[in-house]
């Protein structure tokens, strides 16, 4: 009776353990869209059939541990060997199997279904950050995630949002279908945000297809699912969904920020401004690996504090953040960053801890050197 | 040749003694020793790497390590304890135990037995010797997950990935060479009157895995082969730039890496198949169903690979054929669970540490098998992929199933290893403390993952913050109670109650019929089998 006891006690605990946290989320989320609410379905029917089998199966175990055993005078029976029972428990999980297969094929197909989509986003995965294309649209741009250093240091406390924030979201019309291609542009990502039931790879090379439907306004939040380096860990997926009117209006907005990013390439800036715009970019795309100091990881990313790039030949830096460091991690920033970010940043990385070269570098210097 | 033959059984007379015992052994028991102390010795070197992350993942933020390091510690965690204690355990059970099972001497190839253990410290000094190299400072360890997916490992891995690839050819090598080995002494070293349908069933299940094994380690070798290849011989297997596919990868890792996955649980099912008849003192409810149900598993592992990938964007012709095919192993699966219940089912049951960690062993891997269906549904998996979910299953069925049919294993055995008895109040302490802790560490995971808590990730957000440190504790309890486990082995190694040759009162086989401790030639002349 003994060891019944101690088994009865690790199924509580388990119980017990489920029951006190029960305010914090337990289970996936059926979401928002037709198919993340199929897959919740389906989950939740296998997730019950395995609770069915396993009270019949533990349940004769727990009884033949109470029961036939040596300590209460058991006598060991002599059966071996059933064909009928042999054939009954091939077929009965056989027969259950294919009551799960058949829904499973129904929501999977509907999953996979891809046409007559509305509209269509290119979805581009890169080392840590997702970049977003709405085709035909004439509107890109990239997401980074926005919580600050400080808060994952723990030197700051920790907003709601931790590590689920971006600097700009992907925005969608409700109601309409969205097509997503997905790509990437360095290794393996994968885009996901549960409340959509959608989980699709991003691969180099190969676009991959997935569609949305959202049904009401609202911020939907996810993460990269596939490890992608050092800061796999913090590249959030953050979309809004606006009604059809306000997601006009945004387009609008975002043709308009970029007509005026355009603009501000044109003009000859100061170099305080050129600091200020500086470390701003600096920050979102460069910190990740050489740091806010500027002193890098010792063996992995070099500094740029004193460091011969920084300190040397402005067209050489220049051009090292425009097409990167063939074979390794520096990436070619010209596509991400506009004429006025690059010529801030060189500015800024000539100026800062210490670097002070008094070189000032100007948005039509970059665009000489593209 | 027969003068040679001759030489060599002159030798074997004599007893080796000193360090030239262990360097240059030939001998089934000796060299399986070493693979088991091996294995003990990587299970604390891989479960501190456990430790590390855990203590990492007890809050959100990042406290103690850097997620580059963090990254280097999930890839060697799951290396070491794949390739470093799980399968060298199994090969280390299979050296002390299929000779003595069968009626043989020794194994068939004793010294290529010899050259596949002495590979091991070789391949893993390398694989550690990037992660102090990583330490001191110079460049990083692997860091790209043990499935090391290109072209993070290829393009953008780390100097120290051909440090990987060789250590893990050595492995494969020896992996081959065990399988060789094991192979050839059953179909050829079974006592007179052992035909194949009369051999204990830990010995089927070893048969079985020995032939995944032939048939996957040389695909695990040509998949670091082509890495290696696109690294510095110009080619682009992997590369969409060159021409390649990087999901081409996938597709040969997973190739091996489902088959890996059985190979990994195959013989625990052996283990556990030996031990509840023990302790139920009643005969194996099917036998045959046993060795049908494991051969269809084994089978089965070869077709339902890319049940890995479904998020890689497969035709949905290929997602539904690998549904299918990988919801059917769990009939095969289930056939082994009912065996085993009704086997149990009127026996007279004791509950030794065996027997207990064999108990253990049937409820947990149950729960993984039951997520593991879970997992195969392709719209359910496209939320459960790549989170804590499938963190929770791999380690329901490979720690509290593998890993228990091990210990189970090494308390069933070890009176008839060293001759004594180990201590049974410190095992049973051993056996609750590392029952509790495993699902106090991994029973949450199933938790965080259904709420969308990424796998490999070094900080998360808040609402997973309870669980995680609830997982934590579950993990340093397990960790440290493993000591006991450790202290139980040497405390039985030096001494003890004296085991009979029977040891168990419900024991079959012809392993209990030689005295404990074995002698150091197992049977020198057969046995006959009725």
């Amino acid at each position: 009776m003994r060891a019944a006891t101690r088994v009865a006690g690790i199924l509580g605990l388990m119980l017990i353990s489920g029951l006190s946290h029960a305010a914090y989320q337990l289970n996936m989320t059926p979401g928002v869209t037709s198919f993340s609410q199929g897959a919740y379905d389906i989950h939740m029917m296998v997730m019950w059939i395995c609770v069915v089998i396993g009270i019949v199966v533990f349940g004769a175990m727990i009884y033949s541990i109470v029961k036939h055993r040596k300590a209460k005078g058991a006598v060991a029976a002599d059966f071996h060997e059933n064909t009928t029972i042999e054939v009954v428990w091939t077929i009965i999980p056989f027969l259950i199997l294919i009551a799960m297969a058949i829904p499973a094929t129904r929501v999977l197909l509907a999953m996979e279904d891809t046409s007559n989509s509305e509209m269509s986003i290119k979805v581009t995965g890169y080392q840590w950050k997702w970049h977003y294309d709405y085709l035909g649209e004439d509107v890109s741009f990239f997401s980074n995630m926005s919580t600050p250093m400080e808060q994952i240091e723990g030197m700051e406390q920790k907003g709601e949002n931790y590590l689920l924030e971006v600097d700009n979201k992907m925005v969608i019309p409700v109601n309409k279908k969205v097509r997503l291609l997905f790509t990437s542009n360095d290794v393996i990502h994968a885009w996901w945000v549960p409340e959509f039931g959608v989980k699709k790879d991003s691969i180099p090379g190969y676009i991959n297809e997935s569609w949305i439907e959202v049904p009401e306004p609202g911020i939907y939040r996810g993460k990269c699912a596939e490890l992608c380096g050092q800061y796999h860990g913090f590249m959030p997926v953050v979309v809004e969904a606006k009604s059809e009117e306000d997601y006009v209006a945004w387009l609008d907005s975002q043709r308009a920020m970029a007509a005026e990013a355009a603009a501000s390439a044109e003009k000859t800036w100061t170099q305080a401004d050129l600091m200020n715009q500086g470390e701003k970019v600096y920050k979102t795309a460069c910190a990740a690996c050489h740091q806010a100091n500027g002193e890098g990881l010792p063996n992995v990313f070099p500094g740029l504090k004193g460091s011969a790039v920084a300190l040397g030949d402005i067209a050489k830096h220049i051009d090292i953040i425009i097409n990167g460091v063939s074979g390794t991690s520096m990436q070619a920033f010209g596509a991400q960053l506009n004429d006025a970010d690059i010529a801030a940043v060189v500015t800024y990385e000539r100026n800062a801890w210490g670097n002070d070269t008094g070189d000032v570098v100007q948005p039509a210097d970059v665009k000489a050197a593209r | 040749m027969s003068a040679v033959i001759e030489e060599t059984h002159e030798h074997h007379d004599h007893k080796p003694t000193g360090i030239g015992r262990w360097l240059f052994s030939t001998n089934h028991k000796d060299i399986g020793t070493m693979y088991l102390w091996f294995s003990f010795i990587m299970f604390f070197v891989g479960g501190s790497m456990a430790l590390v992350i855990r203590a990492e993942l007890f809050q959100p933020g990042l406290q103690l390590i850097e997620p580059e390091f963090f990254n280097q510690m999930t890839t060697l965690h799951g290396l070491i304890m794949v390739f470093g204690v799980i399968m060298p355990a199994f090969v280390g059970l299979a050296n002390w135990m299929v000779p003595m099972m069968i009626g043989a001497p020794d194994m068939a190839l004793p010294r290529m037995n010899n050259w596949s253990f002495w590979l091991l410290p070789g391949a893993f000094g390398l694989l550690i010797a990037s992660l102090v190299m990583s330490l001191m400072g110079m460049g990083s360890a692997p860091n790209f997950g043990w499935t090391f997916y290109a072209p993070l490992s290829t393009t953008y891995g780390p100097s120290s990935t051909d440090f990987f690839i060789f250590s893990v050819h050595l492995m494969g090598i020896s992996s081959i060479m065990g399988a060789i080995n094991i192979i050839a002494t059953i179909m050829n070293m079974r006592a007179p009157g052992m035909t194949y349908m009369k051999m204990p069933i830990f010995v089927w299940t070893w048969f079985i895995t020995a032939y995944l094994l032939i048939a996957v380690m040389p695909v695990l070798a040509g998949v670091v082969t082509m890495m290696l290849m696109d690294r510095h011989f110009g080619t682009s297997f992997f590369n969409a730039a060159g021409g390649g596919d990087p999901v081409l990868f996938q597709h040969v890792f997973w190739f091996f890496g489902h088959p890996e996955v059985y190979i990994m649980i195959l013989p625990s099912f052996g283990i556990i198949s030996q031990i509840v008849p023990t302790f139920a003192r009643k005969k194996i409810f099917g036998y045959s169903s046993m060795v049908y149900a494991t051969a269809s598993i084994a089978f089965l592992s070869f077709i339902v690979w890319a049940h890995h990938m479904f998020t890689t964007g497969m035709p949905v012709a290929g997602e539904l054929f690998f549904m299918y095919a990988t919801m059917l192993i769990a009939i095969p699966t289930g056939v082994k669970v009912f065996n085993w219940v009704s086997t149990m089912w009127k026996g007279s049951m004791t509950f030794e540490t065996p027997m207990l960690f064999a108990i253990a062993f049937i409820f947990l891997f149950t729960i993984g098998g039951f997520t593991g269906l879970m997992l195969c549904i392709a719209p359910a998996d496209f939320q459960y992929h790549d989170t804590y979910f499938v963190v929770a299953h791999f380690h329901y069925v490979l720690v509290t199933g593998a890993a228990f049919g091990i210990m189970a294993g090494v308390y069933y055995w070890i009176p008839k290893w060293t001759g004594n008895m180990y201590d049974e109040k410190l095992g049973k302490l051993h056996f609750w403390l590392t029952a509790i802790s495993s699902n106090v560490l991994f029973f949450p995971m199933h938790f965080v993952g259904l709420a969308g808590m990424p796998r490999r990730i070094p900080d998360y957000s808040l609402q997973f913050a309870e669980f995680n440190a609830m997982a934590t504790v579950g993990a340093f309890v397990f960790g440290f109670s493993q000591l006991i486990f450790l202290y139980n082995v040497l405390k039985t190694q030096r001494g003890g109650v004296k085991a009979t040759s029977k040891v168990w009162e419900g024991a079959e086989g012809l392993e209990w019929t030689l005295p404990s401790p074995a002698p150091f030639h197992s049977f020198t002349t057969p046995p006959t089998v009725k």
